[in-house]
């Protein structure tokens, strides 16, 4: 079976800065995959580079094996990848349903009608629907985040990136993202998430990838990983700081 | 559990709606009720409606802040000039005739501006509409630098009496200022128009979830230019006499028109509407005041940018979201929070 996702020494540098250094990894149809490192290591920018926010200096990514490399980011959506901000990005003069309802229609490419069935869908399974008609722009950071995943999950993708969505969460919360992630998964969709909490991150994932300063430096079972000692040696100074 | 929709009419957009069909109605009237000069003003500010309207499109919704929107202003006029005295077209046809040129100038400028960002992009629009007015004042045939009028058998193409000829030119003007709001708000409520609103929020999420953004404003910027062109036309048929200094003016076409969206409230669709009235409030009560009547203006402007920098319709919407016009959708049924 071919990838959904492949990425082939994929490289991209900011001067002497070096965020992506000939990364070479693949995803698999309902896989899950952990990506951890330190902060400044390149986590957001592989997402840029996969996304196509930022074009890579040299190497190729493939999507259903198809070479997407010099696709925009517009279209790589409506093909069926999409991401979280980090740093929400929302629309901030719309309401949090309008903000769904831009990446049911666009991005997914739904009729009225039916985007108007995925987004209350999606905003009901977030926790998010009694605020529906609230503006984006007065939400507390909290809600920003959710509403980031759920707009992720209305553009319909086959492949979902998480940048840090868990961040903050009680106990309870965390345990529901969870379980929202590993039912997107049962669908099918596949999943790339950059966690700093770690418990929840091995709560899903396949496989974990470390990195650092732009390289893999570990991939493999996610408990093996975290036990080794390369990884704590870095992971040490991220939970000092988390 | 109560079943949940989405709509996007409330009570008081309803009640908007048929205060506004009543209103026109009234307008549309308007030769029968009202004098020489107030079918004149009021022509006026169908066609400031038109310009600040579009005006807002592109700046408030696509984020282009052109200011050289009277290169479009100034071709329409000149279009208008070309076709009727040297061709020999009808000037209703030639106002249509027009907007198509608009259309089709605009799409090589686009091509071109397109390549600069924020204020580089600003100054590049200025340029081109600078190069339009040069360019005009070189074509003898059309009056060069001194201009030109429109011959008044032209003008009686329009109709025979001067009175069935104003009112024809005013209901012109009306009818061109109900298609530019009529088509802004058809657009903002269709699908290209949910991906316009979205840029005008944040571009680079827009391009995450899909949306073309270059296309988009592509559009936007050439249907811009040929309502703009059209408006341009209409404006120099009002006057009938053109000078590339009066047609390409920056004043005119321009400044005024971004005082007009900003002191009413920018990337809003009632913005531009209401700021025009405000705007001709404070021109007729202090047309007497001379060059003091321009110190004002700014005065206004830097106020209602300090104290209310989304304009006044940004300060009436305040949180609550309220609009005339129904864009946004909301849902119905949510137990708490909803209305």
């Amino acid at each position: 079976m071919t990838p959904v996702l492949e990425l082939n020494a994929v490289r991209k540098s900011f001067g002497a800065v070096v965020v992506a250094d000939d990364q070479s990894w693949s995803l698999d149809q309902g896989e899950a995959l952990g990506v951890i490192g330190p902060n400044g290591a390149g986590k957001t920018s592989m997402f840029n580079l996969v996304t196509g926010t930022l074009k890579p200096n040299g190497g190729s990514i493939r999507f259903m094996g198809q070479d997407i490399t010099a696709w925009s980011a517009a279209r790589r959506c409506r093909a069926g990848i999409a991401r979280s901000f980090q740093v929400p990005q929302p629309f901030r003069g719309m309401t949090i349903y309008e903000n769904t309802y831009v990446a049911a229609t666009q991005g997914a490419g739904l009729s009225g009608a039916e985007a108007e069935e995925v987004c209350l869908d999606v905003l009901g399974r977030t926790g998010l629907l009694p605020k529906a008609n609230v503006l984006a722009g007065g939400l507390t950071l909290l809600d920003r985040k959710r509403l980031e995943l759920a707009r992720a999950m209305c553009a319909k993708p086959r492949v979902l990136l998480l940048d840090e969505i868990a961040g903050g969460l009680t106990e309870n919360e965390c345990h529901a993202l969870i379980d929202l992630i590993n039912g997107l998964r049962s669908t099918g969709i596949s999943i790339v998430w950059i966690e700093h909490v770690v418990h929840a991150l091995l709560a899903v994932v396949d496989r974990l990838i470390v990195i650092d300063f732009g390289a893999r430096i570990a991939e493999g079972d996610p408990h093996e990983i975290m036990n080794s000692r390369a990884v704590r040696e870095i992971y040490l100074g991220i939970e000092a700081d988390a | 559990m109560t079943r949940l929709s989405v709509s996007r009419q409330t009570r008081l957009s309803n009640i908007a709606m048929l205060a506004l069909a009543v209103t026109l109605l009234l307008l549309a009237a308007a030769p029968w009720w009202a004098g020489r000069a107030e079918l004149r003003l009021l022509g006026e500010i169908f066609l400031y409606m038109s310009l600040a309207t579009l005006w807002n499109l592109l700046a408030g919704y696509a984020g282009l802040v052109s200011v050289g929107q009277q290169a479009f202003v100034g071709l329409g006029g000149y279009m208008l000039f070309a076709a009727t005295l040297l061709w020999g077209v009808h000037p209703l046809v030639a106002l249509p005739l027009a907007m198509v040129a608009g259309a089709l100038v605009s799409a090589p400028v686009a091509l071109l501006i397109f390549r600069l960002r924020g204020a580089y992009f600003a100054i590049g629009t200025w340029v081109v509409a600078e190069v339009f007015r040069l360019s005009f004042a070189q074509l003898s045939a059309l009056g060069g630098g001194s201009g030109i009028s429109l011959a008044p058998a032209i003008v009686k193409q329009l109709a025979s009496g001067r009175s069935a000829r104003e009112a024809l030119l005013y209901w012109l003007a009306l009818g061109l200022a109900v298609l530019v709001v009529g088509a802004v708000f058809a657009f903002l409520r269709s699908r290209r128009g949910v991906a316009l609103t979205a840029i005008r929020d944040n571009e680079l999420a827009a391009r995450s979830l899909g949306i073309d953004v270059w296309r988009t404003k592509f559009t936007v910027y050439v249907v811009t230019a040929a309502l703009t062109t059209l408006t341009g036309a209409l404006i120099f048929l009002q006057k009938l006499r053109i000078s590339p200094d009066a047609a390409f003016s920056a004043n005119d076409w321009t400044a005024f028109v971004i005082f007009i969206v900003v002191i009413g409230g920018i990337g809003t669709i009632e913005g531009p509407i209401i700021g025009t009235l405000i705007y001709f409030v404070l021109r007729e009560t202090m047309a007497d005041l001379g060059a003091a009547y321009l110190i004002a203006l700014g005065a206004v402007a830097i106020v209602i940018m300090l104290v209310a920098p989304q304009g006044v319709w940004g300060l009436i919407r305040g949180k609550s979201g309220t609009e005339l016009f129904p864009l946004s959708r909301r849902v119905r049924g949510l137990t708490d929070k909803g209305n």
